[in-house]
């Protein structure tokens, strides 16, 4: 039964790329997209619900391994690629009526769009590590060509930008694996089962420390750069600033957990490994690094996106931080943290994209007065500043609490690092978003109307999350964090 | 105590990598640079078809015959076609100060094989010296692609990286599982094109294919 609902999960997004790749260009492409990222989205919420009830899998030929970690990141990934297709369907067909878009570059949009979904939950489900990183390598690749889709010369820079340091951090992370392996082959023997992290994980008290230790300088390095840890992050911004919205929306909620996940995969065999708290040290040590520098940059930012793109990396080095700390506690939060940043920094971007289009331009000081000419993309935006900015009642509040807490207890000295950056953010991200909000408007209106539904879902997904949680999704958390440790 | 004939073999292969791997980081003709590619993908397939003969490793004769394949042939033949298409063909590439180059190269080497020294002990295999050779090539590469201008140049740099990682993979195990292989072969392959996509893109945009025009988008 299960295998069954991993073929469908999978084998969707693949054939609605396919699908899309042929009619990509017909009218009601758009309707298919989602279709597809809906279809994909029954899938995983199937899956979660078998593997929750019956514990961790492993399918195909022991290929596929799921369990109540990645199996959580399946389900967000699904609802959010499904959200965003719906957000993009108005978003596109005005940009195309702006005249930005030909009908040939949403071809291959749409097309792309599923293939990418498909990447990332194949590196999501995937057992082998290698696999893991064919996966995340083709969701590079996948995206590369929608990052330069405007065509625009700063478009293209970025993703340029992108496709190199991306493409170098990963070759790192391959190194990585390799020694992994290495490492594997002389307990596991010769043959496909060394690189399956089940067999990994069963022997990896075994494995040779000093090697795991380098393979998992390199993996964290590797995958690191597609997290948009700093030093690695430079990519970041300018692909998020020059790509379309909803690129960057499912590349600041999805695309960056995926690769976190990775990370978090070959910690646990390191920890085994070692029996120190070498890995969890290191992935402190870049967390803490992003929070504070992406804090600092934050207020010389003057494009929209490019902020919002700073703020993600502020927040995935919070999630890093908290899973370096480790512990249920933190792990717990980190992974709560994990599914609020997505909704909310998702929510974001769909507004602020209907908002870029409405004033024509990214330079946040002629983006003004939002509330005059629409009030729901002026209040989605603000909800979902406030909410991101940790404001209670909003999910974001309690993660952030959870960690900084944890940070307290466990790292004393850390805390008033991240106290101060979380002070800095809140106070540029604040300062930028409340003129374009309020104020006079220069906003024109648009020829479509926008989507709005997805922002205002996100939002109250995180304002539930904050206020309650439910047992059944606590619980769930709860035995995640346990396999972490 | 005699050091078997194909442990010699391997062991000459993976020095000619890594002198292909200099002569890369110094060659200024984006012609010759395809073609030293060409013959680094010509001795990684030997190599590997060595160690497949010395282990009788039936997966490695196949990851020798894709690397074949793929490396001398394929990816050499787009290159060409490219730079063909693109009128660069003859194209010399202006290095700054390549003596300085070479010593951080050399300086790299060093470094790599400290980095690879307690590792290569641990391994049993006949080619248990050469991790340090493969990650020297994946630094050197690492270099070529930041002293580098030239957008094709880098896009030849990132792809002998992939080949060094790949001599890593045969040399330190006994070659990754077919599958992940060929997934990764896959993936190179489709980034080659869409490489080539970029190239027309960039020069269409900016009338050359110099990265240094791509230098805008900066945090002021």
């Amino acid at each position: 039964m299960i295998d069954l609902q991993l073929l469908v999960l999978l084998l969707t997004p693949l054939f609605g790329g396919g699908l899309l790749a042929v009619f990509g260009s017909r009218r009601w492409a758009a309707e298919l997209n989602s279709l597809m990222s809906f279809c994909t989205f029954l899938a995983a919420v199937a899956l979660t619900v078998r593997v929750i009830d019956f514990g961790p899998q492993v399918v195909f030929n022991e290929q596929f391994f799921i369990d109540q970690f990645n199996v959580f990141l399946v389900a967000l990934t699904a609802f959010v690629a499904f959200t965003t297709s719906l957000f993009s369907r108005p978003y596109m067909r005005i940009e195309q009526h702006h005249g930005k878009l030909s009908t040939q570059m949403l071809h291959l949009y749409y097309s792309m769009y599923q293939l990418f979904t498909f990447t990332m939950l194949l590196a999501l489900t995937a057992n082998n590590m290698g696999i893991i990183w064919v996966a995340m390598e083709a969701a590079t690749l996948t995206t590369v060509l929608l990052v330069s889709l405007y065509r625009t010369p700063a478009s293209l820079e970025a993703a340029w930008k992108y496709f190199i340091l991306c493409g170098v951090g990963i070759a790192l992370a391959l190194f990585g694996t390799i020694l992994l392996y290495f490492a594997a082959e002389r307990v596991l023997g010769e043959g496909g089962t060394a690189l399956l992290w089940t067999h990994l994980n069963q022997v990896k008290g075994d494995l040779e420390p000093t090697v795991l230790k380098l393979a998992f300088v390199f993996l964290l390095v590797g995958y690191g750069t597609k997290i948009g840890l700093v030093p690695l992050h430079s990519w970041l911004p300018d692909a998020h600033a020059e790509g379309p919205t909803p690129v960057s929306a499912v590349l600041s909620g999805l695309l960056l957990n995926v690769a976190l996940c990775a990370v978090m995969r070959s910690k646990v065999l390191v920890d085994g490994s070692l029996g120190t708290h070498f890995a969890g040290n290191l992935m402190m040590g870049f967390g803490l690094l992003s929070v504070v520098v992406a804090a600092l940059f934050l207020s010389r930012q003057k494009d929209i996106k490019r902020m919002f793109a700073y703020s993600s990396i502020e927040h995935m080095g919070l999630i890093t931080f908290a899973f370096g700390m480790g512990g249920p506690v933190a792990t717990f939060a980190g992974m709560l943290h994990m599914t609020v940043h997505s909704l909310t920094k998702s929510a974001i971007f769909f507004a602020v994209g209907h908002a870029v289009q409405k004033s024509g331009t990214q330079v946040m000081e002629n983006i003004r007065g939002m509330l005059q000419i629409s009030p729901t993309v002026g209040w989605g935006l603000m909800l979902g500043t406030l909410a991101i900015l940790g404001m209670p009642p909003f999910g974001v509040f309690a993660s952030e609490f959870l960690i900084i807490t944890t940070a307290m207890h466990d790292h004393p000295w850390a805390t008033p690092i991240l106290l101060i950056a979380l002070g800095i953010a809140f106070a540029a991200i604040f300062g930028k978003v409340q003129p374009i909000v309020f104020g006079e408007t220069t906003a024109r209106p648009l020829p479509h109307p926008p989507a709005l539904i997805p922002v205002f879902a996100h939002l109250l997904l995180v304002l539930i999350l904050g206020l309650y949680m439910p047992p059944y999704l606590a619980n769930w958390y709860r035995q995640a964090a346990a396999l972490l440790g | 105590m005699s050091i078997p004939f194909t442990t010699q073999t391997i062991n000459l292969l993976a020095s000619i990598l890594l002198l292909i791997a200099f002569a890369m980081l110094s060659q200024r003709r984006i012609l010759s640079l395809i073609n030293l590619f060409a013959w680094q993908g010509l001795v990684l397939s030997v190599s590997t078809f060595v160690v497949a003969y010395s282990t009788a490793q039936r997966h490695l004769y196949y990851s020798a015959a894709l690397t074949l394949l793929l490396k001398v042939l394929v990816l050499p033949w787009l290159l060409h076609r490219l730079i063909r298409k693109l009128n660069v063909k003859w194209d010399v590439e202006t290095l700054i100060n390549i003596p300085a180059t070479m010593l951080v190269g050399i300086a790299l080497v060093i470094f790599a094989f400290n980095l690879a020294a307690p590792i290569s002990q641990l391994s049993e295999s006949i080619t248990r010296g050469l991790i340090g050779i493969a990650l020297a090539s994946v630094l050197l590469s690492l270099l070529m692609m930041i002293t580098r201008r030239k957008a094709i140049s880098q896009v030849v740099a990132f792809l002998s990286l992939e080949n060094g990682l790949f001599f890593a993979a045969t040399s330190a195990t006994q070659g990754m599982p077919l599958v992940v292989e060929l997934g990764i072969a896959l993936d190179v392959l489709v980034a080659t094109f869409i490489f080539g996509i970029f190239f027309f893109q960039i020069r269409e945009t900016f009338d050359s294919l110099d990265i240094t025009h791509m230098e805008k988008l900066k945090d002021d």
